[in-house]
């Protein structure tokens, strides 16, 4: 496909890595956080490619991996409300709760739809007006402007029955909550997040942790390419935000997603999977939109479930953790039988390391 | 779900006033929403995230990459 194949190019790649290797000459750790760069790096093998001084440290950037277990429970319950079609995307029907997940739920009579995107619920909801559509509001920076003009549409055409369990979380804070580590040396920022956001709100981030940030997409390429810039700053001992991504990312975003974004949605405190609770990592319904935030519309009681003692997923991502070092990996947990999350999404780090690379670390 | 990918504007109509447009991603089509890039014209090709396109793909700076990735292989640019 075009804009796709040119940037797989295997004479460009190798060029790439050899100038990695040229430039390099002592170890550094480099975080992708964005899952979808995971995946790129472990389907191409890219992490393998690397001279020896690189190691790539698979960050948080997984939005299906830290919706956090009281909300895959909260979908749940509402699935299971005779009155209520629960619409998602794809990736969230697999992941597992306290009991069962979603396609289960659908299994047992709940009414629960696949969707492409949030749009189509609103179409459901206008079209089913006897039924409560719900919509699981998951996702980054990338899916935020999508959502928002979910509800903002909902509301504009008057719509009674569209509601939003909203769970979105945001790149920047998980980045400071990942340096403590003491491990990560520089990052690459998700490029489709940055090509809503722009760059500006990383300049503070490259500053205050003193690494360098590269904006970087998500070919092998753009991967590689985003490696190499990364290397390069921190063997010129520079930390300043870059982008290597220029095609997708404009330094302010996009302007008029922004702008919705901010209309529909407040800066709040939010649980991440596995992590915990990170200050302000995360997106509400303002109290403007309340009518269509489905945690107000529906009481499903209190729910305040623990995860599953034998499930390291919280070390997965937060890079402190290899997935084939698990001691559960491809034996009790497997795509299957997960334990967590990241083994079911397509962004999770071990779904990646099990379907490219079965055979642990041989 | 953060897997956006590029496609090619084929058709633009108007759908109770949000601009949605046709797109091809390789022979695959789907509808797509434009509010966020109305400056979105038939023919280029635009970032598509959970049914709606987030940036007009630059392709000048998409060729000026490619540019930069043959000089690196030693090849003519």
């Amino acid at each position: 496909m075009k804009w796709l194949d040119e940037f797989a190019d295997p004479a460009a790649a190798k060029a790439l890595l050899a100038d990695i290797a040229a430039t390099v000459t002592r170890p550094w750790a480099v975080m992708e956080v964005c899952g979808g760069q995971t995946h790129s790096i472990i389907r191409n093998g890219i992490d393998q490619l690397l001279p020896a001084e690189v190691e790539l440290i698979h960050g948080p950037g997984c939005p299906v991996c830290v919706t956090p277990l009281a909300m895959i429970d909260r979908a749940l319950a509402l699935a299971g409300r005779p009155e209520v079609t629960l619409c998602s995307f794809g990736d969230m029907l697999r992941v597992p709760g306290s009991e069962g997940d979603l396609f289960a739920a659908k299994a047992a009579g709940g009414d629960v739809r696949v969707m492409y995107s949030p749009l189509d619920a609103v179409r459901l909801a206008e079209e089913q007006p006897d039924r409560e559509v719900v919509w699981f509001g998951v996702g980054f920076e990338t899916t935020a402007p999508a959502n928002a003009m979910a509800v903002h549409l909902a509301r504009e055409r008057g719509l009674r029955n569209f509601s939003m369990l909203v769970s979105h979380v945001l790149v920047p804070p998980a980045i400071d909550a990942v340096m403590p580590s003491g491990r990560i040396h520089g990052f690459l920022a998700a490029g489709h997040v940055c090509t809503v956001m722009g760059t500006a709100q990383y300049e503070p981030l490259a500053a205050r942790h003193r690494v360098p940030i590269v904006v970087t997409g998500f070919e092998p390429l753009d991967v590689l390419d985003g490696i190499r810039r990364c290397v390069r700053q921190l063997e010129a001992g520079r930390a300043e935000v870059e982008n290597a991504y220029p095609r997708a990312v404009r330094a302010d975003g996009n302007p008029a997603a922004r702008a919705m974004l901010a209309d529909v949605f407040e800066v709040c405190d939010r649980q991440w999977r596995g992590i915990g609770m990170i200050p302000a990592s995360g997106w509400r319904l303002r109290p403007a939109y309340a009518a269509f935030d489905a945690e107000l519309r529906f009481d499903v009681g209190t729910i305040d479930p623990s995860e599953p003692a034998r499930c390291r997923a919280g070390e997965v991502l937060q890079g402190l953790l290899k997935p084939d070092h698990c001691e559960c990996f491809g034996t009790e947990c497997t795509p299957r039988t997960p334990l967590g999350a990241p083994m079911v999404s397509a962004e999770g780090a071990c779904a990646a390391y099990f379907q490219y690379r079965r055979v642990g670390n041989a | 779900m953060c897997l956006g990918v590029p496609g090619k504007v084929l058709t633009i109509r108007d759908d109770r006033g949000t601009a949605m447009a046709t797109v091809d991603f390789g022979g695959a089509t789907r509808e797509v929403c434009l509010v966020y890039t109305p400056e979105a014209e038939v023919g280029e090709y635009v970032v598509v995230h959970a049914g709606f396109a987030i940036q007009v793909l630059d392709e000048a700076a998409a060729l000026e990459s490619l540019r930069l990735f043959a000089e690196m292989d030693g090849q003519a640019p």
